[in-house]
Parts: structure tokens; C-alpha cells; sequence
């Protein structure tokens, strides 16, 4: 064997070598998408239990909420492999079933002992079942979420805000518990001198690119007696969508904003919501339960200061709120499909989910909230708990993506653009609906 | 001393010499563009041919497992009827006028008092380029901020200007103001650019014709009509085309300012676009859009560079 050829059977081992370790390494790696926000930081401390008890590496893909619907349907539409599991919004489950984006879980589930029973029903039809309300499970519900509201206790048990809020209105200060008291509460505080400072009353959704006005204004709907369809007859909208109450609903969302948010909130959502709230410039403010434990921590809002409130009930005594949180899947186009499932089966046991509570992140496993030691564990827990038994969510269709956009639209021009009437824009939005349905064929 | 022509001949390998000697000149010329016809077929041809196709189509790219329909000229027909989409052409049509209005009339007021000697005149182009070298990103995050009620500096401005209160109005909000925010937020960027490009045709005007005019007694102004601005005219009109086909195009930063809102006051076509391709994932609806802005576009900026040329002839 002369130098060359020895120089080149060398090459060609290490090169072998390197491949080789380089796909060991790869295969006990997995990679999680999710979005960047403070739960996902919860889940990186909580994987590190995992890979230290399965020797796999987690890696995780967080994109801050704006974009994350965008990048990751991106991602699972164009079959890529970034993603072994993901935890995608609870709207994207009929997409991601149809077009075979996740991996069917009950095989799984029957196999590991892992039962739906075993998590709050509201999240397994929220964040697993597609078709809804059929035992047919494409995730594991991973982060109860919901959308209610916080107000600042310390500035509702002020005896000189109190005095002047009963001369008012002849009633007590107190939590708001119909939407009727939550507009007087946001025009007492609208504009009011609070330690030398304006501040304003209420933060609400008002976000037009992505989805939040749609949850804010969805959020009061179904308190007003807002349906998607009607009850006996899929996809029949007429006098549902644009019921008495749905036109009210929508009336009152524009007269809130119009009475009672901060200048300059046309397009706010949660980031923006945190802001407002933390730096003292509104006394009440809308937001999903994730952002609840961060504000028990902030010097400025922390310590007792803040009081947490279920979405208040409507003029009939309805109370719905708008339903958050997302489940975990398998990506169908993993590799690593066995670690994936491998890392569901741990997330699932009860010990991962209580930690994963004592963390920050809100478990949706019945023995954690069923725990009696769950509603005192933290101020918000009841809170939380109470909201969860009254979630309704946004079309989880496969063309979800269209009837969001189009109630974007819709919503905005009317609730801060200041175009048309509620009524328009609620036929509007069956005309749009209607097309959509129309093109899926299922009209 | 050796031809150069000599060595590359000799350089190349025998065999490949050979087999090019026997090729004609035509011949080798398609040997040396044909790769570069070919990627630009790859990548601008076929997708703009494979675009046509889908835009008769019901094609869902988020839906592969859908039955794609051939829906004939359904997609057209609903664009061109929908009332949403010719508000949204208007909307793009008053940010492209009035953009490219007051880029073209601030810009060359800025070239022509630039395009004099004075002292800090190096330092004042800088100064006044600084803004186009920004990223848009960056601008529609730092007019957001501006545009503020309540701590931006534009509504202090006003406040002090006019004495209307700070947080009664919202540039970016309802009320009117968000059609003339992005205009401004874009005049502020891209007036540096105009220009430039209304420098470089000042610059380009000879001295001597000044100075027979100023021997003919002609008044500065009427020098400014009979000279500078028919001479600068092709300058000013490449400037209106380069602004103008990149404010077609405008998203990044008004998406950054007002996300196309209130409702959709400030939706641009490229906006929508961008909606109805990638979020509402109607690829076959968003294939036609496309189309029709391509054909318009395409069909103003012949017109307007066959405009162009006359006025260079002249």
C-alpha cells in the first residue's frame, strides 16, 4: 500500500467515523417547537429531568408569539423536520389531523396506560380531539391556558377610590362580576390621578395581524350568547353568528374600547397587556393565565397587589371564556418519532405534571388541579380552575387560518377603525365564513 | 513577449480544445450564457409559469391532502369583484402618489440647495442619507414609538404647535391619521435616495450652459425651467420608477407600524398578498392576486419607461 492510498483509506475512516458519531449524537437529540414566552422557559428546566432519566438531548424552537403561527405552520406544511414535538395552538388540531401533520396518538395512549379521563375535558377536546367531541387523540394537553382578567387589588381597597366609586355608582368597589360592572370600573379609572399619575381602565385585545382582537371580542361574544353554528346543523350560521346577542356583544367589546383603554392601544396583545399592567397605566387589564405568575413576581405589581377575576358574566348571566393553552404532538415527519413518544409518556405522569405546576406552567392533569391543595397553592389557582370550566374556543377547522383572518378583519374595522355597524360586520363575517366553508365543500 | 490569447490557448486541456474548435461562435457563446438562461428559467420562468397554473386552481399548499379542482377563472373573477381588494389598490395607490410626491419634491429642494458649495456640506449629505441606510425593521419600531400618544415625540410636537392635547389623537390609530403616518415614515427613509439620484443629474449639467444663459441675461428662474429641470428630468424620473416599484412592493415597515389596521386603512396590496398566500393559505386565490399585480405593474412600468426614453431622446 503505497502513502496515497493509505492517506486516502484514513480520510475515508475518519470521515465514517465523524458520520457516524454525528448521527448517534442525532438520534438522541430531539427537537421541540414551541412558543417563546415564559412557560417555555418553565419546560426547559422541567426537560432537564427527562434527559437526565433517558440520556436524550432536548433542543428546543421558540418563536415569540407574533410570528408563531406563521413559522410554524410554515414548518409543518412543508413537511419539514425541525420540529420532533410540537406544542401548537389548540386551533391548529383539525389542519394538523387532516393534512397528517401530527401522528395519531390512541395506539400510544392504550398501550402506555395514558388516559384522557385523566386530564380536564375541557383541554382534551380543546388541545387533542379532531373531530371534536370524538375519541380520536393527536395530542397530549400540555398548558392550560385561558383568557381572564387582573385588576389592581391595591387600588380597589383605596378607602378614598372606594368612597368615590360608591358615591358614584351607589355600589361597592369590587371585582367586576357581570360585563355591565366591568365598563362602570373602566370609566371610574379611565383618566383617573393615581400617586400623581394618569392611568387608564381597562387593557384589552385589540391586535390586528395575527389573532387577538378575535380573542379579545370572542372572550365577551360567547357571554353575550355568541354560537358558531347552530347546535342541530353544522355550518349553519345565519342567526347564530349574527344573533341579538352576538350584535351586542360586539357593541359592547367597541364601547369598551371606546370608553376605557390608553391612547394609542389600536393594536395591542399580550406583550403589549403585560406592559400596560405592570407599569401601572390601567387598572384592569385582559390576558391569558400565563402571564399571571410573572406579575406575582414584578416589584410593582407583586406582593398582593394583584387580584385575579373569571371573565365576568353577561347581561343573561351567561359566562364563557375564551379558551388558550395548547397540547403536544408527535411531528409526523420526525425521525426520532420513538424518543418523541418517549418524552410524551414522561411529560404525562403525574409527578412530571405536578412539578410542572409548582414551575409555572399550568398542568391540565386532574390529579394536579383536583389536588385540594391545588386552589391555595397559588392566588390566581382558583381563578384559573373556575375559567377552565367555562372555556369555549375559535373554529379549530382545517381552515381555521381563513376564519381568523377574516374575523381579524372584520373586528378591527369595526371596534377601532370605527367602520359600519356591529350588525355588518357580523353578516359580513358569515358571508366570509360561509365562503370558506363553501370551498372546504362542506356547504 | 508571449500573446496573452496564446496562453489561454495553450492553458487548455488538448482534448476539450479540440472538441471547442470544431463548435461555431454561436455555438459557444450558448455554451457559456445557456447556465445562466437556464437557472434564471429555474428559478424566475417556471415558478412564474407554475404560478399561472395554480391561479385556476382551488390549490391549498397547507391542504396536500385536498383534491386540487380546476376552478377555471373563479379565482380572477372573485378578486376582481371583491370590494375589499379595489380598497386596498386605492390604499396603495394614495401611499404610491403621495410618497413619491413628496420624495421627488423634498429630494430635489435638497439636492439643488446641496449641489452648492457651502461650508458642512460633505457633513450635511450624511446626515440627511442617514435615514435610507437604516433597516425598515428598525424605522417601524422607531416611528412606532414616535407615533406614541403618550410619550411619542410627533404628538408632543403637535401638542406644542397647535395646542391640541397629546393623547387625544393617535397617529396610528382611528381617526385618519394612519394613511398619512406610513406616507410620512416612508418620506422621512427614502427622501435621501430621490435625492441622490436628483444630485447626480444636478452634477451632470454642464457649467458652460449656465454661463451662456447667464450671458443671454436669463433670470434664475427661468434657467431652472429651461435648463436644470429638463436636464434632471431623466434623473427624476428614474427616481419615480425606482420608488415607485419598490412601494408596490412595500410590506416590512407598515406591517411594523399598523399591521395594515385600523381595520384595514393602511392594508396594502402586498400586505393582503402576503395574507392570503401564507396565512389564509389560499395558494391557488393568491397565485391570481399575484398575477393581476404583476400584469398591472408590469404593464405601468413599460408604459412609463417607454415615457422615459422619449424624454431622453430629447
Amino acid at each position: 500500500m503505497n502513502i496515497a492510498s493509505l492517506a486516502g483509506s484514513s480520510a475515508i475512516a475518519a470521515v465514517l467515523l465523524i458520520t457516524a458519531s454525528h448521527a448517534r449524537a442525532q438520534s438522541t437529540e430531539l427537537t421541540l417547537c414551541w412558543a417563546a414566552w415564559d412557560p417555555a422557559n418553565a419546560l426547559v428546566e422541567l426537560s432537564k429531568d427527562f434527559e437526565a432519566q433517558s440520556g436524550i438531548k432536548m433542543k428546543f424552537e421558540f418563536v415569540p408569539w407574533p410570528n408563531f403561527a406563521d413559522r410554524m405552520l410554515n414548518e409543518l406544511n412543508s413537511g419539514g423536520k425541525l420540529c420532533d414535538l410540537m406544542i401548537g395552538d389548540s386551533q391548529w388540531i383539525g389542519g394538523s389531523a387532516e393534512n397528517g401533520h401530527y401522528v395519531k396518538l390512541n395506539d400510544f395512549f392504550d398501550a402506555n396506560g395514558i388516559s384522557m379521563d385523566a386530564f380536564v375535558p375541557a383541554t382534551v377536546t380543546g388541545y387533542s380531539e379532531w373531530p371534536k367531541n370524538s375519541p380520536n387523540y393527536w395530542s397530549l394537553p400540555a398548558f392550560g391556558d385561558v383568557v381572564g382578567w387582573t385588576y389592581r387589588k391595591d387600588w380597589f381597597e383605596r378607602p378614598d377610590i372606594q368612597a368615590e366609586f360608591k358615591e358614584k355608582y351607589g355600589r361597592d368597589l369590587t371585582p367586576p362580576a357581570t360585563m355591565a360592572e366591568l365598563k362602570e370600573v373602566g370609566e371610574f379609572f379611565q383618566g383617573r390621578e393615581i400617586d400623581g399619575k394618569t392611568v387608564y381602565g381597562l387593557s384589552i385585545y385589540t391586535e390586528r395581524g395575527s389573532e387577538g382582537i378575535t380573542m379579545g371580542v370572542m372572550d365577551v361574544l360567547y357571554s353575550f350568547g355568541f354560537l358558531y353554528e347552530n347546535p342541530e346543523k353544522p355550518y349553519d350560521m345565519e342567526g347564530f353568528v349574527n344573533s341579538p346577542g352576538a350584535v351586542a356583544g360586539l357593541e359592547f367589546y367597541k364601547s369598551l374600547y371606546d370608553c376605557c383603554v390608553a391612547p394609542g392601544t389600536s393594536n395591542t396583545y399580550m406583550g403589549e397587556g403585560i406592559d400596560a399592567y405592570k407599569s401601572g397605566q390601567v387598572a384592569m387589564q385582559m390576558n391569558f393565565a400565563f402571564t399571571w405568575p410573572g406579575f406575582e413576581v414584578d416589584p410593582n405589581v407583586g406582593g398582593g397587589r394583584t387580584g385575579y377575576l373569571v371573565n365576568p358574566a353577561g347581561p343573561d348571566g351567561q359566562q364563557f371564556a375564551q379558551l388558550g393553552g395548547q397540547g403536544i404532538s408527535v411531528v409526523a415527519y420526525s425521525e426520532k418519532q420513538d424518543a418523541a413518544l418517549e418524552y410524551i409518556k414522561w411529560f404525562a405522569k403525574p409527578e412530571t405534571q405536578a412539578k410542572w405546576w409548582s414551575m409555572g406552567g399550568f398542568s391540565c392533569l386532574r390529579a394536579v388541579v383536583e389536588d385540594p391543595g391545588f386552589a391555595t397553592s397559588q392566588p390566581y389557582a382558583q381563578t384559573f380552575l373556575d375559567s377552565m370550566a367555562v372555556v369555549k374556543d375559535f373554529w379549530a377547522e382545517p381552515s381555521y387560518a381563513i376564519l381568523l383572518q377574516d374575523s381579524q378583519a372584520r373586528f378591527h374595522d369595526y371596534v377601532v377603525a370605527g367602520n359600519g355597524t356591529a350588525k355588518e360586520a357580523r353578516d359580513g363575517l358569515i358571508a366570509d365564513w360561509t365562503e370558506a366553508f363553501e370551498d372546504d365543500g362542506k356547504l | 513577449m508571449p500573446n496573452p490569447i496564446d496562453i489561454a490557448a495553450r492553458a487548455t486541456p488538448r482534448p476539450m480544445a479540440r472538441r471547442i474548435r470544431g463548435l461555431s461562435d454561436r455555438a459557444i457563446a450558448w455554451l457559456f450564457v445557456g447556465p445562466t438562461i437556464l437557472l434564471l428559467l429555474a428559478i424566475n420562468i417556471f415558478p412564474l409559469i407554475w404560478t399561472v397554473r395554480l391561479s385556476f386552481t382551488n390549490y391549498a399548499a397547507n391542504r396536500p391532502n385536498r383534491d386540487v379542482e380546476w376552478v377555471g377563472l373563479r379565482n380572477y373573477s372573485r378578486i376582481l369583484t371583491d370590494a375589499d381588494t379595489w380598497a386596498n389598490m386605492q390604499t396603495t395607490a394614495h401611499f404610491l402618489i403621495w410618497t413619491i410626491t413628496f420624495q421627488v419634491l423634498i429630494g430635489f429642494a435638497l439636492a439643488w440647495a446641496i449641489n452648492r458649495k457651502f461650508r458642512g456640506n460633505d457633513l450635511m449629505t450624511t446626515l440627511i442619507v442617514l435615514p435610507m441606510m437604516l433597516s425598515p425593521a428598525v424605522v417601524g419600531n422607531f416611528w412606532t414609538f414616535l407615533y406614541q400618544p403618550q410619550i411619542g415625540l410627533v404628538n408632543y410636537a403637535v401638542e406644542w404647535v397647535s395646542g391640541i392635547p397629546a393623547s387625544s389623537f393617535s397617529m396610528l390609530g382611528p381617526g385618519g391619521w394612519a394613511r398619512w403616518a406610513i406616507v410620512i415614515v416612508d418620506t422621512w427613509m427614502w427622501t435621501p435616495f430621490v435625492m441622490l439620484i436628483c444630485l447626480a443629474g444636478l452634477r451632470s449639467i454642464p457649467d458652460y450652459i449656465y454661463e451662456a444663459a447667464e450671458v443671454d441675461r436669463a433670470s434664475k428662474w427661468r434657467q431652472f425651467w429651461t435648463i436644470t429641470l429638463p436636464m434632471a428630468l431623466p434623473f427624476l424620473m428614474l427616481a419615480v420608477l425606482f420608488r415607485g416599484i419598490e412601494n408596490f412592493k412595500m410590506f416590512d415597515m407598515v406591517t411594523l407600524l399598523t399591521g395594515g389596521g385600523p381595520g384595514d386603512e393602511t392594508l396594502l396590496t402586498s400586505i393582503d398578498l402576503k395574507r392570503e398566500a401564507f396565512e389564509k393559505w389560499r395558494t391557488g386565490y393568491a397565485s391570481a392576486y399575484a398575477i393581476i399585480l404583476f400584469v398591472t405593474v408590469f404593464g405601468l412600468a413599460s408604459i412609463y419607461v417607454k415615457a422615459l426614453n422619449k424624454v431622453k431622446e430629447r
